[in-house]
C-alpha cells in the first residue's frame, strides 16, 4: 500500500504536472509545423521569456504567478509576431531548411538577449514553501501541482474552443491541411501566420511560466524541454494539436514513471538520466510510427 | 451575350519554362465550356493563369470586362471567380461543413441560406456533415469540393476534371450535378478528359494541344469533328 502512495506522490503526480506543462509548449510546435511548416527552434525560448516576463511583472505587482500569466502570455505573444514579422517573413517562399536555421539563431540570440537583460542566476516566481494538501491520509499533493495541471487544462479547453468553434481556428486547422488549398480559398493566410504566432507564443509561455512557479526561472530552461516538447509533438502528430496535447502528457509521465523502482527497489532510470526517456521515445516513434497517434505529417 | 470570363492572347509558364502560348478562350453568361485535350496539354495550367496562380508573360485575363491578369488568388476568389483544382481540393481533417464554411470565408455576410441550398443540392452531404472529408468516397468528396466553392455565390466555376478516378455512376451524378448549378445561372468552364460526356452537355468547347488552342466550336461541333473524333472520343480512352 505504502508503495502505492509513494508511487501516486512522487511519481504519477509529478508526471501530471510535467505533461501538462509539455502539453501547452507541443501545441505551440506542432501548429507552427502544421502551418508553417517547420521545426522552430526558437519556441524553448519563449518559454524562458515568458517565465521572465512574469517575474519581472511580479516582482513590479507583487501578485500571483497566476494572476500575472495572461499579461506574460500576451507580451510574449507580441515579442513571437515581431520576431516573424522581422526574420522569419522574408523567408516565407524559401525552403523550410532556411526557416529552421533562422529559427536556430532565433534562438541563439534570444537567450542571449535574456542573459543580457536578466543575468544568468536562478530567480524564484514565488517564495516560501507551502503545505500540501493531505488525501486518504497519505496523498500529498502540493497546492501549486494542482494550480499548475488546472491552469493547463483550462488553457487546452480555450484551445480546443478556438480551434473548433472560430472561424479563424478551422482556417488554421484548415492551413495546417493544405496552404494550397488554403490560398485558392481566399483565406487570408498571412492572419492565419500571425494567430499562429499569438497562440503559439502566449501558450509557450504559459508553459514557462509554469514550468518557473514549479521549479524556477533560468535563462537555460526553454532549451532544457525543447526535446522532450518536440517529442511530445512528434508523438501526437506533427501539425496535431490534440495529439500534442496527449503527447505531452504522455512524455511527462512516461519521464517521471521511468524512475519508479518497477524491478527490484532501485530507480528503473536514474532521476538524472530521466531527460534521456523522452530521446529515447522519440527516436522509438520516428522509426516506428512515424505520423505519430493522431496521423500526422511525417518527414 | 457578355463575357463573363475572357483569356486573350495568354502565355505564361512555370518558371522559364512557357507552358501556354499564346491561348484564347471566353465564357459567356450563362454557358458550360469544356475544355479537352491530352494529358500534358495546359489545361490545368490554364485554370491557374485565370486564378493568379501563374506569372503571365503575355496577354491579359478579363473578368466582366476588368482585368484581373496577374492579381493574387485570394483577391481572384473575392471579386467572384471559384476554382476547384484537379487534386487537393477538400481539406481532408475538417468535415464537411467546416469545408463548406471556408469556401465561405470571404463572406462577410450571413451565408446559411446558401449552406442550407448546398445541403439541398448534394444529400449524402447533409447526412455527413460532421464526418472528417477525408472519409468521404470519392464522388462525395468531389461534391464538397464543388459545395465548398459555391459558398461564396462565385460569378463563375472553374472544374479542373471533376470527374476523374470516378465511377461511371458517380461520373453521371456529376454531370448532371453541373448541369443544375449552370441552370441556377452559374457559368463554368469546365476541364475534362470524358469528352463525350462533357461535350455533351457543353454550350461549346475547346480543344488544346501542346499549350495553343487547336479546335474549338459548339459541343456538338465538337462531337462531330472527325479529328476530335480520332484524338479524343474513341475508345482509347478511358
Ligand atoms: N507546378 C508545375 N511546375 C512545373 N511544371 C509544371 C507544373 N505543373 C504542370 N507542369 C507542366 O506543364 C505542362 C502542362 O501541365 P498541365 O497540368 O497544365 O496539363 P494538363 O493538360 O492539365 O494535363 P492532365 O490531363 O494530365 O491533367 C506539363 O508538361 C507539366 O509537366
Ligand atoms: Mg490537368
Amino acid at each position: 500500500m505504502y508503495a502505492l502512495y509513494d508511487f501516486i506522490n512522487f511519481h504519477f503526480i509529478p508526471g501530471l504536472v510535467l505533461g501538462s506543462i509539455y502539453a501547452l509548449g507541443a501545441i505551440g510546435v506542432t501548429l507552427t509545423f502544421g502551418i508553417l511548416r517547420f521545426a522552430n527552434f526558437a519556441h524553448g525560448e519563449s518559454m524562458t521569456l515568458g517565465a521572465y516576463i512574469a517575474w519581472t511583472l511580479i516582482t513590479l505587482t507583487g501578485w500571483h504567478p497566476i494572476a500575472v500569466l495572461p499579461l506574460a502570455m500576451l507580451i510574449t505573444a507580441v515579442v513571437a509576431v515581431g520576431i516573424d514579422r522581422g526574420f522569419y517573413k522574408p523567408f516565407r517562399a524559401a525552403p523550410t531548411i532556411m526557416l529552421v536555421i533562422a529559427s536556430f539563431g532565433m534562438m541563439l540570440m534570444v537567450r542571449s538577449a535574456i542573459q543580457f537583460s536578466w543575468g544568468v542566476q536562478l530567480k524564484s516566481l514565488q517564495s516560501g514553501i507551502q503545505q500540501p494538501l493531505i488525501l486518504f491520509d497519505a496523498i500529498r499533493i502540493s497546492p501549486k501541482h494542482v494550480v499548475i495541471v488546472g491552469a493547463a487544462l483550462a488553457l487546452m479547453v480555450i484551445i480546443h474552443l478556438i480551434l473548433s468553434r472560430t472561424k479563424m481556428g478551422k482556417a488554421m486547422r484548415a492551413m495546417s491541411d493544405s496552404p494550397e488549398l488554403a490560398k485558392l480559398t481566399g483565406i487570408d493566410t498571412e492572419q492565419v501566420i500571425r494567430n499562429t504566432w499569438i497562440i503559439g507564443g502566449a501558450l509557450a509561455a504559459a508553459a514557462g511560466v509554469l514550468l518557473a512557479y514549479d521549479t524556477h526561472v533560468e535563462t537555460m530552461m526553454g532549451f532544457q524541454v525543447l526535446l522532450p516538447v518536440f517529442a511530445a509533438a512528434i508523438l501526437g502528430g506533427i501539425g496535431k494539436p490534440y495529439g500534442a496535447m496527449i503527447g505531452g502528457l504522455i512524455i511527462g509521465l512516461a519521464e517521471e514513471l521511468a524512475t519508479y523502482p518497477w524491478i527490484g527497489d532501485t530507480p528503473l532510470v536514474s532521476p538524472g538520466y530521466k531527460a534521456g526517456v523522452a530521446f529515447v521515445l522519440m527516436i522509438g516513434i520516428l522509426l516506428w510510427r512515424p505520423s505519430g497517434i493522431m496521423r500526422g505529417r511525417t518527414f | 451575350m457578355s463575357r463573363v470570363l475572357e483569356l486573350d492572347a495568354v502565355s505564361g509558364g512555370y518558371g522559364d519554362t512557357e507552358i501556354l502560348h499564346g491561348i484564347n478562350m471566353h465564357v459567356e453568361a450563362g454557358e458550360i465550356v469544356v475544355v479537352i485535350g491530352p494529358n500534358g496539354a495546359g489545361k490545368s495550367t490554364a485554370m491557374k493563369a485565370v486564378f493568379g496562380l501563374l506569372n503571365l508573360t503575355a496577354g491579359s485575363v478579363r473578368l466582366d470586362g476588368v482585368d484581373i491578369t496577374n492579381t493574387p488568388p485570394s483577391d481572384v476568389v473575392k471579386q467572384g471567380v471559384c476554382y476547384v483544382p484537379q487534386t487537393n481540393n477538400i481539406f481532408a481533417n475538417l468535415s464537411v461543413e467546416e469545408n463548406l464554411e471556408m469556401g465561405a470565408f470571404v463572406r462577410n455576410d450571413d451565408y446559411r441560406p446558401q449552406l442550407e441550398k448546398i445541403y439541398q443540392m448534394f444529400p449524402p452531404l447533409r447526412e455527413k456533415r460532421q464526418q472528417a472529408a477525408g472519409d468521404l468516397s470519392g464522388g462525395q468528396r468531389q461534391m464538397v469540393a464543388m459545395g465548398k466553392a459555391l459558398m461564396l455565390e462565385p460569378k463563375i466555376l472553374l472544374l479542373d476534371e471533376p470527374t476523374a478516378g470516378l465511377s461511371p455512376k458517380y461520373r453521371g451524378e456529376i454531370f448532371s450535378t453541373v448541369r443544375t448549378i449552370n441552370a441556377a445561372g452559374v457559368p463554368i468552364l469546365m476541364v475534362e478528359q470524358n469528352a463525350k460526356q462533357a461535350l455533351g452537355i457543353a454550350d461549346r468547347g475547346y480543344v488544346l494541344v501542346d499549350g495553343s488552342n487547336s479546335v474549338m466550336g459548339t459541343g456538338q461541333d465538337l462531337l462531330n469533328n472527325p479529328n476530335v473524333g480520332e484524338l479524343f472520343l474513341g475508345g482509347g480512352r478511358a
